[in-house]
């Protein structure tokens, strides 16, 4: 059990860097949206402050690297995997319903596509130090 | 925007990040030169948030106030707190997770930029 602190160490230290910069840019940005724009686009301000929390949580589970966060951060990630995957895809079916973007729209294209690539690699790390914490 | 100030604090925070990759991929940890850097660019950064403000209120610009302010006020925490957490690190991925902090602000150098000339 003692192994669940390898989440945090080595290449970990970076994921979670990532990961925390997407958590104060997703919060940020939808604090901002729903506070002074709310009425332009709910549907999508929801969805942004959505992926705000699925990052917070990502990251305070990842960072605080024990066998319980552990667990709290894989559901969190695969959420945000899905997230990414079905708002990127609705948003090129139905742009009509986000006339603003998400952190998530078109995949995270306005993120550089990080957003869609982020939860792969936090799985991937969630796996590779998972040795004897299962 | 006051346009100097903002070159300078992207060139001076790829400088940054340029260093801490290079600490990472020589197996280092970072050190003082690195963290005065940092200080430095904070320091543009508090003045670019005085800058900013000001320029802010005085423009007949349609800029977007809250995104605006908001980057600045946030571009303001994003070091302190990579510097911590790289610190925090005994390995060379200590400095790997300061340059990434460091590439932000370039980012939200652009992105002030673009909301102040759109």
């Amino acid at each position: 059990m003692a192994d669940a602190e390898a989440t945090r160490h080595g290449p970990g230290r970076m994921l979670i860097a990532v990961y925390g910069i997407f958590a104060l840019a997703a919060t940020s940005r939808a604090a901002v949206q729903i506070a002074t724009q709310f009425s332009e686009a709910p549907i999508a301000y929801i969805l942004s402050a959505a992926a705000a929390v699925i990052y917070c949580a990502a990251t305070f589970a990842l960072a605080r690297a024990t066998a319980v966060s552990r667990k709290v951060a894989l559901v969190a990630i695969v959420v945000e995997l899905v997230g990414v995957l079905a708002i990127g895809a609705f948003s090129y079916l139905t742009p009509e319903d986000f006339p603003d973007q998400t952190v998530w729209s078109h995949f995270g294209q306005g993120y550089g596509f990080v957003p869609v690539v982020l939860p792969v690699l936090g799985l991937l790390w969630l796996r590779r130090t998972a040795g004897g914490t299962r | 925007m006051f346009d100097p100030l903002t070159w300078a604090l992207v060139a001076l925070s790829l400088a940054a990040m340029v260093f801490a990759v290079v600490l990472a991929a020589l197996d280092r940890r970072i050190n003082w030169w690195l963290l005065g850097l940092l200080g430095v660019v904070e320091l543009a950064l508090l003045a670019q948030l005085v800058v900013g403000t000001a320029q802010l209120v005085g423009t007949d610009r349609d800029v977007s106030g809250p995104f605006f302010v908001g980057y600045l006020v946030g571009s303001l925490i994003i070091l302190p707190i990579g510097a911590l957490w790289a610190l925090a690190e005994s390995s060379r991925w200590g400095a790997g997770a300061l340059a990434i902090a460091c590439l932000v602000i370039p980012v939200v150098e652009l992105r002030l930029h673009d909301i102040w000339v759109a």
